[in-house]
């Protein structure tokens, strides 16, 4: 998909660029957007190194397996017909407990493998288990606490409390989340 | 809020002396994953700054706010990040872009800024995380995922405009 949205983007501005006559903008931002995107990356590089560092301490020092463990009681509700005991519930908390703390690339085995569990649970169907539809829905909505790398892009462009806007940001993921799972659950029902 | 970060940082560390982790070893490790992680995005975010900053510089994206700036102020939008409303379930990349791109025209302290800040905190890449764990098991029908999902990002949205006008009243 994204191969159509990038050239389309191109196309789109230099049709653009050639109907208001900007094309001298154009070239100019030929040029400067590479310098640009390597400030971007050097920015990210700093917090995602560290944040990385201190996340992989959280994994093995089984951080994580203790957030797990006490975000268990309140995805129960979630999965009735999943045994709390089960592979697949184990994953899927493993999952969720490591998105909540931003640990995108810990997250994304335990999800898969949630998933492939799920579907040995739904006979290898070809269509989605209710218990599918509320997991990925979860991962498409934003679980995380620490948004430290969009705090980090808020300071380098000059915010003066680049954490301000962490108390919205919760209240909007939550309002997201409840959204999701509430429509996600309903439409289960009517199958 | 600016001492959650470290906060936790520190709660972690600790955390880890207490089970006899080798606390900084294992930072290394870590830190030399995200290192990793960021080498195999980068180009992908090259390219998208790429598209993005072309995007900018032709006027598409002014003449696009400009044509929805009625409908947005009558609504109460910020018009500068509708780009970036539409673009973030698809793409991470392309989003991120879009928000540095606002944020250097408008500031990250502006109402859009702000806007903008808690849309990309409270949404995520919904077609990546559908295809990416459908996908994996090859699952075709998936009933009414994408529709539920979609939604919550349409949430984010409205939620992140209603949130930054009652917390910076602008």
């Amino acid at each position: 998909m994204l191969n159509y949205i990038w050239s389309g983007l191109v196309i789109i501005s230099i049709t653009c660029s050639i109907i208001f006559g900007n094309t001298s903008n154009l070239s100019k931002a030929l040029i400067d957007s590479g310098a640009s995107s390597i400030e971007l990356i050097f920015t990210m590089a700093g917090i995602m190194c560290l944040w990385s560092g201190i996340m992989k301490i959280a994994v093995e020092s089984g951080f994580t397996s203790a957030i797990a463990k006490l975000f268990a009681p309140l995805l129960r509700p979630l999965f009735p017909s999943l045994d709390k005991n089960s592979a697949a519930f184990k994953s899927i908390t493993m999952n969720i407990s490591a998105n909540l703390l931003g640990l995108g690339n810990a997250a994304t085995p335990f999800g898969l493998k949630a998933m492939e569990q799920l579907h040995t649970l739904n006979n290898k169907s070809d269509t989605a288990s209710n218990e599918m539809v509320i997991f990925v829905v979860m991962n498409t909505a934003s679980l995380q606490l620490l948004p430290t790398t969009l705090a980090t892009l808020r300071q380098t462009y000059g915010s003066s409390a680049p954490f301000e806007i962490i108390v919205p940001v919760w209240i909007s993921s939550a309002c997201a989340l409840a959204v999701a799972l509430i429509l996600a659950c309903t439409l289960n029902l009517k199958k | 809020m600016e001492f959650v970060m470290p906060a936790f940082a520190c709660t972690v560390v600790i955390f880890g002396l207490v089970r006899r982790v080798p606390v900084f070893d294992v930072f290394l490790k870590g830190a030399k994953e995200g290192i990793q992680l960021l080498y195999s995005i980068a180009p992908t975010i090259m390219g998208l700054v790429f598209a993005i900053d072309l995007l900018r510089a032709s006027g598409a994206v002014d003449s696009l706010c400009k044509l929805i700036e009625p409908a947005a102020e009558y609504l109460g939008f910020p018009k500068e990040i509708v780009p970036m409303a539409l673009l973030r379930p698809i793409s991470g990349g392309g989003s991120t872009a879009l928000l540095t791109a606002l944020y250097q025209d408008c500031g990250p302290d502006s109402f859009a800024g702000r806007v903008a800040s808690v849309l990309a905190g409270s949404s995520e890449t919904t077609f990546y995380a559908i295809a990416m764990y459908y996908g994996c098991i090859k699952v075709k029908k998936i009933r009414h995922t994408l529709f539920a999902a979609l939604m919550a990002d349409f949430t984010a949205v409205v939620v992140s405009i209603i949130t930054v006008r009652i917390f910076f009243g602008n």
